[in-house]
């Protein structure tokens, strides 16, 4: 991989074409596999997460479209998504309605960049690596204000708040909770975390680490049980009430990329990554990866929603003592150890 | 130009248009939504210089904290986000006097100084080592940073309080 990277690079240089030539071919290149991925990984999920909620439910769930089980309807209603009219409310605020879900889907985007899918299966291997994930998630929240704020509805407005809330709080414990893991591995760079993981994964050391970890994720995505900013009982559908169409889409998109760049963080962080006998490396990445989506859909469709109180409560007294609970004894041990 | 020099400039411009957003917006929430676009211009300088982690945290507290409590802030203060705001008051000559005087400043200074020959030197940037630093030598000033900004939540806290019991 490296080899042939370094020989297209030389290539162009015989031909004296500046450096940046090929180098902008091959992000651009690296970009598109990574869209595609994107897509059909998230495709895939909405179908099974289909599936999975409606056997949870004793029923079928999508059954006709391609044959066997319905495997075709997200690829249908992907085709009718993009079909339909494009509709900004006259109330809106244009630009801003229209900049939003590209905010959104570009955090989304941006966070694969630093996915270790195998051994040398990963775009960039930066050496801020877990914290380029923590701080570019962190532009979903404003891509999510500005859609509940410029569709000048109070439903999507409520809803904006709510996930501005929510976010702020989640990510506290979330970011403590990672840290357990940089402490023992003494780097921030995914590829090195995962290789100190051949012997041990960190789920178990940092057992505690990995419930706080996850559960701080599923808020930070929106999920159920924390799915106050778009609770249709009372918010119709939060932040993006107003939007249809292809703007829809590529929320929903977006939310499901998410779902997925939280469980290959989790799985690098203390699943061990791509470690695994027998099986190639990035297929043992894939399985535990959507081992733990179905673990977030599973807890979907099996618990209720928490009330705003409840939320809060949850983050700031539970989570976030626990979080530095872990913390602490894993400085503790580690300076004992020496 | 090198490619380094162009990424540099349309960069620069990026943050500076951003920037002027932010001042010249009539609409509030627009211009807490072009400083979104200005920290992240400014990331992105910090990205060129090889400062990755100041380039993270610059993301993480700035775009992903203070701008998504300000825009909270404004959403829940009623019609400080109305549009057609007047953004001048008759101080607006003096204030543009006093900017140009400070700008002409800094360029005047940022021209007179010589920039050493030779390659500059390497950037010993680990995190590891930051993170070293600031729990060795510099741990007394990172202490007195926590206990200012506590002592400021604290007081926040109580101020915001007394504001509810006169209501």
């Amino acid at each position: 991989m490296e080899n042939a990277l370094q020989r297209f690079y030389h290539a162009f240089a015989l031909w004296g074409v500046p450096a940046v030539v090929p180098q902008l071919i091959v992000m651009l290149l690296v970009a598109t596999v990574v869209i595609l991925f994107i897509a059909v990984s998230v495709m895939f999920m909405i179908w099974w997460e289909r599936k999975i909620s409606a056997h949870i439910q004793v029923r079928y769930g999508p059954m006709r479209v391609g044959g066997w089980h319905g495997w075709a309807q997200s690829i249908a209603d992907g085709i009718k998504l993009l079909l339909k009219e494009d509709i900004i409310p006259t109330g809106a605020d244009k630009l801003v309605f229209a900049l939003a879900p590209m905010v959104v889907f570009a955090a989304a985007f941006a966070a694969y960049v630093i996915i270790p899918f195998g051994p040398n299966l990963i775009v960039r291997d930066l050496n801020i690596g877990v914290l380029f994930y923590i701080s570019i998630s962190s532009l979903t929240v404003v891509g999510i204000i500005m859609a509940g704020w410029s569709s000048n509805n109070k439903y999507s407005v409520l809803g904006a708040l709510r996930s501005a809330a929510q976010a702020v709080s989640y990510e506290v414990p979330l970011v403590v909770s990672v840290l357990g893991v940089i402490m023992t591995v003494g780097s921030l760079s995914m590829i090195q975390i995962v290789e100190a993981q051949q012997r041990i994964w960190f789920v178990i050391p940092q057992f505690f680490g990995f419930l706080v970890y996850l559960t701080a994720a599923i808020a930070e995505c929106n999920r159920l049980p924390f799915d106050i900013p778009e609770a249709e009982s009372e918010l119709v559908a939060g932040f993006h009430v107003e939007y249809s169409g292809m703007r829809f889409a590529i929320f929903f998109l977006a939310e499901y990329a998410n779902m997925f760049t939280v469980s290959a963080i989790a799985t690098t962080l203390f699943l061990g990554g791509w470690h695994g006998p027998l099986l190639p490396p990035w297929l043992w990445f894939l399985i535990k990866t959507y081992f733990l989506i179905f673990v977030m859909m599973w807890l979907r469709w099996t618990l209720a929603r928490l009330r705003v109180d409840q939320l809060m409560y949850l983050g700031w007294k539970v989570l976030l003592p626990l979080a530095f609970l872990n913390m602490g004894v894993t400085g503790l041990v580690l300076v004992l150890r020496g | 130009m090198t490619v380094t020099q162009v990424v540099f400039y349309v960069l620069a411009a990026f943050t500076v248009g951003a920037a002027f957003i932010v001042v010249l917006a009539t609409n509030i929430v627009h211009s807490a939504i072009a400083l979104v676009f200005t920290f992240f211009g400014v990331a992105a300088l910090y990205i060129l210089l090889d400062a990755e982690f100041l380039a993270a945290v610059q993301v993480l507290l700035y775009v992903g904290g203070i701008t998504i409590l300000l825009l909270f802030a404004i959403m829940l203060t009623s019609r400080i986000s109305a549009r057609g705001v007047r953004i001048l008051n008759e101080q607006a000559g003096i204030s543009a006097l006093v900017v140009f005087a400070i700008f002409a400043l800094m360029a005047y200074a940022n021209l007179r100084v010589v920039v050493p020959a030779g390659p500059p030197p390497p950037a010993s940037y680990a995190t590891a080592s930051l993170g070293r630093l600031l729990l060795t030598t510099y741990v007394l000033p990172f202490e007195a940073v926590s206990i200012l900004l506590l002592a400021a939540m604290v007081g926040a806290i109580i101020l915001a309080r007394r504001e509810r019991e006169k209501d």
